[in-house]
C-alpha cells in the first residue's frame, strides 16, 4: 500500500520500525522470515532426531539396488533384476501414458459434449446435461472403481468365445473385449518400416509448408486454395502409395527358414517331429517374426520363443545353442551362418512394412496381439469421461461467451457459416476454452494417482509404493514423488501462461 | 368511421371477431416438439439416436432396479427369492443390502445408541452456517456459529466437556489480549501478542487446566475414539473440518500472494504452488507416513486428525487462489478509495476490500469445497473408513461376498445428492450477485 507519511525530523529512532510504515514493511519480512527459518530448522532438527532413533540414514542409494519386483505393465524393458531407479521410470512412464491417452480421449468426449449440449435438439442437450452433471457431482475414485467393476465382473471370460459360447469377437473378429483385459491387434514392423516412417514425416512438413503457401497466397491475391482437402490429400496419399509399393516390391520376396540339425531340403512338419524342442529366435515386433510363428501355427507346432536384438544377434544365438530355428533376411549372406544350420523347404514372406497380427484364442486366454489391461482401461475411461464433463462445460461457456453480434456481424459481411465457426467464432472462444483446459489436463495427471485403486503400475505404485515398502525409505521415495508431480505441474502450467500471454487481448 | 362511408360499402363487420387460437400444428406441445425434436432431417435422426439411447440405458438397467429385493439377509438368500419369484435369467438388484447396512454406510461403526450425537451435530452445523449462507438471518446468531465448532467436537468424540472449552479459551486470551493491547502498543505488537499468547496456553497450560477442571466438576459424556468413525459421517466430518479451517488459512494467503512485501509473497507463491502441485494422495500418504518424522520424538496422534490437517492445507491452497481472483477482479478504485481515507492495510482490508471480495468469491469457494467433498474418498487408501472403505468391508463379509452394483449406486447417489445441490446453491448465489451490466 502507498502511504507517505512526513519526512522523519531527526535521524533514526528504534520506535520507528514499527510505527513508520516505511520500515514497519522491513520489520515484518525480517520477522516472517525469522519464523519461516525457525519453523524450517525446528521441522529439520525433529526429523534427524527421528531418522537417528530410527537408525535410517537420508541418502538416495536405493535407487541403484535391486528391485526385485515385477510390474505387469512396462513401456521400456524391465524385469525384477533392475533397480528401483528403474522401476520408478517404468512408473513414470505409465502415469505419463495414462496422462497423455487420458488427455486426448477427455478433450474429444468434452468438445464433443460441450457443443453437444448447446444443442438446438432438446433431448440431445438434455442427455450432455445429465452427463456432465452426473461425472461432475460423484467422486472419480467411484467412477474409476464401477468401470473396473464393469470390466471384470460384467465381461465374458475367453473362455465363453470358444464354439459354443456366448461371446464373440467384435469388429471383424480383430478385438476381444474379457475380464482379462481387452485384446487388440498388435502392429509388426517389417522391411521398409522406416522408409514408411521417413515418407510420413515429410508429408507433414510438406503439409507445414503447403497451409502457409495457401495462407500467403490468400492473403496477397485473396485467391483460396483448398486447404482442408490438400492436408487430407498429403496425409494420405505419400504414405499410402509408399506402402503399397514397398508391399509390392520387398513384401512379396520370400525368405529360407533355417534350422541346425536337419537336413537341406527337409519340411517344417518333419523337422518339427526330429526336435524335442523347438527354439525360435526372432527379433520381437518384427514380420519375421510375425510370419514364423504364422508358419508354426499353421502346420500346429509347438515352439518356444526367443526374443534377440538383431539378424546378428539372431546368428550369435543360434551359434549359441540357444535356439535352433531361425529366418532371416535374403540380404544376409547365407555364408555368414554358422555351420550346422540349413535352410528348410518352407519358406516366409518378408512382409508389408507394416502388419497386423489379431488376437486368437489359445489355449486358456487369447494370444497374440496386444493385451490392454482391465486396469489400464478403467483407468483411462473413467478419468477421461470424468476430466471430459468438466471441460464439456469450459467449452460450453467459451462458445457462449462469443455474443451473438460476433456472428451476426460475420453473416452480414457474407462469410459462410463453417468459415464464421473457423475464423470468428472458434479463435474468440478458444482463448477462454484454453486456459481452464489446460488446467483440467493438470488435474487429470494428478488423478491418474488413483492408479492405486485399481492396481495399475503408476508412478506413485512403483516409486512411492512397493518400493518404499521393500527399502523403508518413505521420505526419500515420497520426496521424488512429490517433486515428479511438481515438475510435471510446474511445466504444464508455465505452458498454460505462455499460451496466456500469446493470446491476451493486446489493451492499453 | 363516417356515415357516409358505411352506407358506401356493402358490407362491413362491426364487431371484432374473437381472437382465435393458432392451428393444432402451430402451438402448445406439437410446436414445441416440432420446433425442438423435429425440425429438420438431421435433427430428426438425433432424435431418433437419442430415443435410442434412452431406451437401451433404461431397458439394461429400469427392471433390474425395479424388480429388486429388499428383505433379504444375505446375497445368497436374495438369489434364492429372485429364482423363486422371478423367471429365469432374469436380473434383480439385492437392496437388501441396503436395509441391512445403510447404517454403517452412514455411521461406519460408531455406537448405534450414539448416533444422535452425530445427527444432532450436523444440526447444530446446518444451523450454524445458516447465518454465514443466508444474508436475511439475524447478525447476532453469528456468535453462535462461533461456538458450535467446539460443540460438535465435543458431541462427535465425547469424553469430558472440559477439553474442547479449554481450547476455545485460548481463542478468548488471543482475543482479549489484542482488544487489550491495540490501544496501548500498536496494532503490530498486539497481533504478534495475540498469536503468540495462545499457542503458549496451548502448549503449557491448557491440558493441565482441562484435567484440574474435570477433577473439579466431572462433565462427560461417552468417548467415541475416531477408529469407529466411518461412512458419509467420516466425510461430512472431514469435509466440513477441512473448509472451515482452511477458510481464514486461505484468504492470508490470497493476502499474502497479492502482498508488495517480498519474502511474505514469495511464502505464499511456494506453499500454493507446493500444495496444488502435488496430488492429495500423495500428501495422504505423507500424512500417515511421513508426519511422524517432522514432529518432536514420540508424538503420536489420531489419523484422522492428521488427515484433517493435510486436508486443510490442501483445500487452503485452492481457496487462496479463487480468493485472489475475487481480490483481482475488485476494481483498482477501491483500493485506492480506501488508501485516500486513510485507512490502514488491514482496515482497508476488513472494510472495504474483503467483504467486497469474499462476495466475488463465494461460488468458487463453494466448488472447492464440492471437490473437497468428493476428495474425502481418497481417505481410504490410508486405512480410514469411508464409505467406499465400508463398502469393500462390507463386500468382504460372508453374507455380501459379491455384491457390487447396489453400493456403487447408493454411494453414488447420495455423494450426487449432496454435490449437485451444493452446485445449485451456488449457481444461485452467482445469478444473485451478479449486479447490472446485463
Amino acid at each position: 500500500m502507498t502511504t507517505t507519511s512526513d519526512a522523519p525530523k531527526a535521524g533514526f529512532r528504534p520506535s520507528q520500525l514499527i510505527y513508520d510504515t516505511r520500515y514497519r514493511s522491513l520489520t515484518i519480512q525480517v520477522i516472517a522470515f525469522i519464523a519461516l527459518m525457525l519453523g524450517l530448522s525446528w521441522l529439520v532438527s525433529n526429523t534427524i532426531a527421528n531418522l537417528s532413533a530410527l537408525g535410517k540414514d537420508f541418502d538416495f542409494g536405493f535407487l541403484g539396488q535391486r528391485a526385485g519386483y515385477d510390474i505387469n505393465q512396462r513401456l521400456i524393458e524391465y524385469d525384477s533384476a533392475s533397480t528401483h531407479g528403474r522401476a520408478a521410470l517404468v512408473g513414470i512412464l505409465n502415469t505419463l501414458l495414462i496422462a497423455v491417452l487420458g488427455c486426448a480421449l477427455a478433450t474429444v468426449v468434452g468438445v464433443l459434449a460441450g457443443v453437444l449440449r448447446l444443442s438446438k435438439n432438446w433431448l440431445v442437450a438434455k442427455l450432455m446435461a445429465v452427463y456432465v452433471e452426473g461425472f461432475r457431482n460423484i467422486p472419480v475414485l467411484l467412477w474409476i472403481l464401477l468401470i473396473f467393476a464393469l470390466m471384470t465382473e460384467a465381461t465374458p471370460q475367453p473362455r465363453d468365445f470358444r464354439e459354443g459360447g456366448d461371446a464373440s469377437m467384435i469388429l471383424g473378429d480383430t478385438i476381444a473385449i474379457t475380464n482379462r483385459g481387452v485384446f487388440i491387434p498388435a502392429p509388426f514392423w517389417g522391411a521398409g518400416a522406416g522408409i514408411l516412417l521417413a515418407v510420413f514425416l515429410v508429408s507433414l512438413v510438406a503439409i507445414f509448408f503447403w497451409r502457409r503457401y495457401a495462407h500467403r497466397t490468400q492473403e496477397q491475391t485473396g485467391r483460396i486454395l483448398p486447404i482442408g482437402w490438400g492436408t487430407l490429400g498429403l496425409l494420405i496419399v505419400p504414405t499410402a502409395v509408399a506402402f503399397l509399393a514397398l508391399g509390392m516390391t520387398s513384401g512379396r520376396v520370400t525368405q529360407p527358414v533355417l534350422a541346425t540339425g536337419a537336413t537341406e531340403g527337409m519340411t517344417l512338419t518333419d523337422y518339427a517331429a526330429s526336435q524335442q524342442t523347438i527354439n525360435a529366435c526372432a527379433v520381437p515386433f518384427s514380420t519375421e517374426s510375425l510370419n514364423l510363428r504364422r508358419l508354426m501355427r499353421s502346420q500346429e507346432i509347438r515352439f518356444n520363443y526367443v526374443a534377440v536384438e538383431d539378424a546378428a544377434g539372431a546368428l550369435a544365438a543360434l551359434e549359441a545353442g540357444n535356439c535352433n530355428i531361425l529366418s532371416l533376411p535374403a540380404s544376409v549372406d547365407l555364408a555368414t551362418v554358422p555351420a550346422g544350420a540349413v535352410a528348410l523347404s518352407d519358406t516366409i514372406r518378408r512382409g508389408m512394412p507394416v502388419e497386423f497380427e489379431r488376437p486368437v484364442l489359445g489355449g486358456f486366454n487369447f494370444e497374440g496381439g496386444l493385451q490392454l489391461r482391465n486396469s489400464l482401461i478403467a483407468l483411462w475411461l473413467a478419468l477421461s469421461l470424468y476430466t471430459g464433463a468438466f471441460i464439456a462445460e469450459n467449452v460450453r461457456g467459451g462458445i457462449l461467451s462469443v455474443s451473438k453480434g460476433q456472428t451476426e456481424a460475420a453473416y452480414a459481411l457474407g462469410i459462410k457459416p463453417s468459415r464464421t465457426m473457423r475464423l470468428v467464432i472458434l479463435p474468440q472462444a478458444l482463448r477462454v476454452i484454453i486456459p481452464p483446459m489446460i488446467s483440467q489436463y493438470l488435474n487429470l495427471t494428478k488423478n491418474s494417482s488413483l492408479a492405486i485403486a485399481v492396481g495399475y503400475m503408476d508412478v506413485r505404485s512403483t516409486l512411492g509404493g512397493i518400493t518404499i515398502n521393500q527399502t523403508g525409505k518413505e521420505l526419500e521415495g515420497m520426496l521424488l514423488l512429490g517433486l515428479f508431480y511438481l515438475v510435471t505441474s510446474l511445466i504444464i502450467s508455465s505452458a498454460m501462461n505462455l499460451y496466456n500471454s500469446r493470446v491476451k487481448l493486446k489493451e492499453r | 368511421m363516417s356515415d357516409t362511408h358505411a352506407q358506401t360499402v356493402s358490407f362491413v363487420r362491426e364487431s371484432m371477431i374473437p381472437q382465435s387460437e393458432p392451428p393444432a400444428g402451430n402451438r402448445g406441445a406439437v410446436l414445441w416438439m416440432r420446433e425442438n425434436l423435429f425440425s429438420g432431417w438431421f435433427n430428426i435422426i438425433t432424435t431418433l439416436i437419442s430415443l435410442y439411447v434412452i431406451w437401451w440405458a433404461l431397458s439394461h438397467t429400469m427392471p433390474w432396479v425395479i424388480r429388486g429385493i429388499w428383505d433379504a439377509s444375505s446375497l445368497t438368500e436374495c438369489r434364492e427369492i429372485r429364482d423363486a419369484t422371478l423367471p429365469e435369467g432374469t436380473s434383480a438388484a439385492c437392496w437388501a443390502v441396503l436395509t441391512d447396512r445403510w447404517q454403517q454406510l452412514m455411521f461406519g461403526f460408531y455406537p448405534r445408541e450414539l448416533y444422535w450425537r452425530p445427527v444432532l451435530s450436523l444440526i447444530i452445523f446446518l444451523a450454524a452456517i445458516a447465518p454465514v449462507l443466508f444474508p436475511h438471518t439475524p447478525r447476532k446468531a453469528l456468535a453462535l456459529t462461533a461456538i458450535s465448532p467446539f460443540v460438535m467436537f465435543w458431541l462427535l468424540w465425547g469424553g469430558s466437556v472440559w477439553f474442547p472449552v479449554s481450547v476455545a479459551l485460548g481463542f478468548v486470551l488471543g482475543w482479549a489480549a489484542w482488544r487489550a493491547l491495540a490501544p496501548l502498543a500498536g496494532t503490530l505488537i498486539a497481533s504478534i501478542v495475540a498469536a503468540a499468547l495462545p499457542i503458549i496456553y496451548w502448549l503449557y497450560t491448557a491440558g493441565p487446566l482441562a484435567r484440574e477442571l474435570e477433577q473439579a466438576v466431572a462433565l462427560s459424556i461417552e468417548y467415541v475414539p475416531s477408529q469407529d468413525f466411518g461412512g458419509f459421517m467420516l466425510s461430512f466430518i472431514i469435509g466440513i473440518a477441512g473448509i472451515i479451517l482452511s477458510l481464514p488459512l486461505g484468504i492470508l494467503l490470497a493476502l499474502g500472494r497479492q502482498s508488495d512485501l517480498f519474502i511474505i509473497n514469495k511464502i505464499s507463491v511456494g506453499f500454493i504452488e507446493i500444495i496444488r502441485g502435488v496430488p492429495l494422495i500423495v500428501w495422504l500418504f505423507t500424512a500417515s507416513l511421513l508426519l511422524n518424522y517432522f514432529l518432536p520424538p514420540g508424538t503420536n496422534f489420531d489419523l484422522m486428525l492428521r488427515v484433517i490437517i493435510m486436508v486443510t492445507l490442501f483445500a487452503a491452497a485452492y481457496i487462496a487462489e479463487v480468493v485472489r481472483g475475487g481480490l483481482a477482479a475488485l476494481p483498482k478504485g477501491q483500493y485506492e478509495g480506501a488508501d485516500s481515507l486513510g485507512l490502514s492495510y488491514w482496515q482497508s482490508m476488513r472494510l472495504i476490500i474483503l467483504p467486497q471480495a469474499l462476495k466475488i468469491s463465494i461460488p468458487g469457494i463453494v466448488n472447492t469445497f464440492i471437490g473437497l467433498f468428493k476428495d474425502t474418498t481418497l481417505v481410504v487408501f490410508i486405512g480410514l473408513l469411508d464409505p467406499i472403505g465400508l463398502s469393500n468391508a462390507i463386500r468382504a463379509s460372508t453374507e455380501w461376498n459379491g455384491i457390487y452394483w447396489e453400493l456403487f449406486v447408493f454411494i453414488g447417489l447420495l455423494f450426487f445428492i449432496c454435490c449437485f445441490s451444493m452446485s445449485r446453491y451456488s449457481l444461485y448465489l452467482e445469478k444473485k450477485l451478479q449486479r447490472g451490466h446485463n
